[in-house]
């Protein structure tokens, strides 16, 4: 009998803390898949966050650093300009990523750190109960946003990746989305691009992944998939931003 | 004995760096100590080292973590807004219990205050100054050759405690320049560095993390710090000067204790039994040498350049022994020994002495 499904080598044999639904368990599935199949185990570390994943260790079987809230690009930097030959990424959501940690975030991807982000927006900080993040959408409401985010008072969604796409040091930038099967593979191809990108050295690689909150979406699994890809994505769309060895390619 | 070289204080500090195997540094600029990033951007090239100018602060000393965890000596230099920056750091390194070095020249505070040297940020240095329960080493050398000794010093003693060592300086002690020995790196018995972050190749996976949410296993966690506190106390340091007859005795660290030395020879040469202690290690205090002094000194005096930090330290360590009187300029000013000298003979015509 062939074996089709199994855990991969590198995700731990613990149960996920995760809601049900939750994005998070899938994307932490796929890194492990791809630090399988590209066999980086000896290689790679990652940065998690402060916010749901900050427990990410408890399941990635490689090298983790914990991060104080929105420093992620700031460690990789450090990890990666003292070991150039390890393979660094930093798993972080959109607060992490956009609000308390932009200057992190920006400075390091303008400065081309050999480093990849794999950004999980969900446009809420899950974490804490559900209070507005810098990717939280108009009108939407959230636990700090009872009448849903009105421009004139919260301002807009920051699209903190359309931004870094516009920076010369960033090499890779692509937004994903784990609405369909189909997308959840596009996102695979998308991180083990990022990584290739970082191994390359030719720079800072960015993978943003809209991924589904529902807990704090107030929605059932089911049709948090319907939202992620029917809103997020209108607000958000998916597709490659930047990849400079696309235009070497062409 | 190796040749004697002019050296500014801070290029002291860089250079001892380097010659003390950090091959990291990370930092953002900031007055008075911006001759440490030049310096080490110079320097980090020729040696193969990293020099990487940090967004701010609060990035930089989160480089110098990520860099620690991979085992490389890392420091950052900063002055006391951009220290105030980092704390955040501080209290992760600690909690991490990752090696670092961290250089504050203390400027006039609070808020933006000025850029002359002051020593304001005693508190802050000694008593942990970021969020949670922790101590870190602090040293305060007074001369250009003892930064270079201590820079290089500290950083054995952040990898023997796994632990951030702060270097406690001042304007005045950045910008001075005296003639130095750059002395070896001297040899030192150093535990392994078995918890470094570099790819799990051959061995299981680790975990450098500071999350324990079991109130239990963080208490232990706690103590477990507390027990490598226990051990660093041992290790105070401290200067004695003119001790051994003196019913006076001045408590003073840094550019203090050197004017101070000039008030007590000043003091001395009219009679007055006056001596000095120079506390090199704010925390550990050196509570057993004023202790040892208060049995034949009944008047102490704390000489700050702030409203009086250390005086407390110097009253703990006294449990009631003896007086202790306090002197302070604050806000960047530097007295002449005459001033401390005059200070030194009222308090000893009106306590008798």
């Amino acid at each position: 009998m062939k074996t089709v499904y199994t855990r991969p080598k590198s995700l731990k044999d613990a149960p996920y803390h995760y809601c049900p639904g939750c994005g998070h368990s899938i994307v932490h599935r796929l890194i492990c898949e791809l630090v399988d199949e590209m066999d980086l185990r000896g290689r790679i570390i990652c940065i998690p966050p402060a916010g749901c994943a900050v427990l990410a260790y408890n399941y990635f079987d490689f090298d983790t650093c914990e991060s104080a809230h929105g420093r992620g690009c700031a460690i990789a930097t450090g990890f990666k300009r003292a070991r150039p030959d390890k393979l660094i990424f930093t798993y972080q959501g959109d607060g992490d990523m956009a609000a308390i940690g932009t200057a992190e975030t920006l400075h390091a991807a303008n400065r081309g750190e050999r480093i990849t982000s794999i950004f999980i927006n969900n446009a809420v900080y899950g974490m804490t109960g559900g209070q507005m993040a810098p990717t939280t959408m108009v009108g939407q409401k959230t636990s700090t946003s009872p009448y849903g985010r009105r421009t004139e008072i919260e301002g807009y969604p920051l699209k903190i990746t359309d931004l870094i796409a516009t920076l010369p040091g960033a090499a890779y930038v692509t937004r994903t989305s784990l609405a369909t099967p189909a997308k959840i593979r596009e996102t695979k191809r998308s991180i083990k691009k990022a990584f290739e990108v970082q191994m390359a050295g030719i720079g800072y690689s960015l993978v943003e992944i809209l991924s589904p909150c529902p807990t704090n979406w107030k929605v059932t699994p089911r049709e948090s998939f319907t939202y992620l890809e029917e809103i997020m994505e209108k607000e958000y769309p998916i597709g490659v931003m930047k990849d400079i060895t696309a235009k070497k390619e062409g | 004995m190796s040749k004697k070289v002019l050296m500014k204080g801070t290029d002291a500090i860089a250079e001892a760096a380097i010659r003390a195997g950090c091959r990291c540094y990370f930092g953002y600029p900031i007055t008075p100590q911006n001759e440490i990033p030049e310096y080490m951007s110079r320097r980090m090239e020729e040696v193969g080292g990293v020099f990487l100018q940090g967004e701010s602060e609060i990035a930089s000393i989160n480089m110098v973590l990520g860099a620690a965890a991979t085992g490389m000596r890392a420091m950052t230099s900063s002055s006391s807004p951009g220290i105030s920056l980092k704390q955040e750091g501080l209290s992760f390194l600690a909690a991490l219990e990752l090696p670092a070095v961290i250089v504050n020249i203390n400027r006039g505070g609070p808020g933006l205050g000025n850029i002359a040297p002051s020593q304001g940020d005693y508190y802050q240095a000694t008593r942990g100054g970021g969020h949670g329960d922790y101590r870190m080493p602090v040293y305060a050398p007074a001369s250009v050759q003892e930064l270079y000794d201590i820079t290089m010093r500290a950083f054995d003693v952040a990898d023997l405690y796994r632990s951030p060592v702060m270097i406690l300086g001042d304007g005045m002690m950045g910008q001075i320049v005296e003639p130095i020995e750059l002395n070896e790196r001297p040899e030192a018995d150093l535990p392994p560095k078995d918890y470094i972050l570099d790819g799990a190749d051959g061995r299981p996976s680790r975990i450098i993390k500071s999350l324990i949410l079991d109130p239990a296993e963080m208490e232990e966690h706690n103590w477990k710090l507390k027990r490598k506190y226990d051990l660093m106390l041992k290790s105070a340091r401290w200067e004695e000067y003119l001790t051994d007859d003196a019913k006076l005795v001045v408590i003073a660290y840094g550019t203090a204790a050197r004017i101070a030395k000039g008030a007590v020879k000043r003091a001395r040469s009219e009679g007055l039994k006056v001596g000095l202690i120079r506390p090199i290690t704010l925390w550990p205090f050196p509570e057993e040498a004023i202790r040892n002094a208060a049995k034949h000194s009944k008047v102490f005096l704390a000489f700050e350049m702030s409203t009086g930090q250390m005086v407390d330290d110097v009253r703990l360590a006294l449990e009631g022994r003896a007086e202790c009187e306090f002197y302070g300029r604050p806000g960047g000013v530097v007295p002449l020994p005459q001033e401390v000298a005059m200070i030194i003979q009222r308090i000893w015509l009106q306590k008798e002495l």
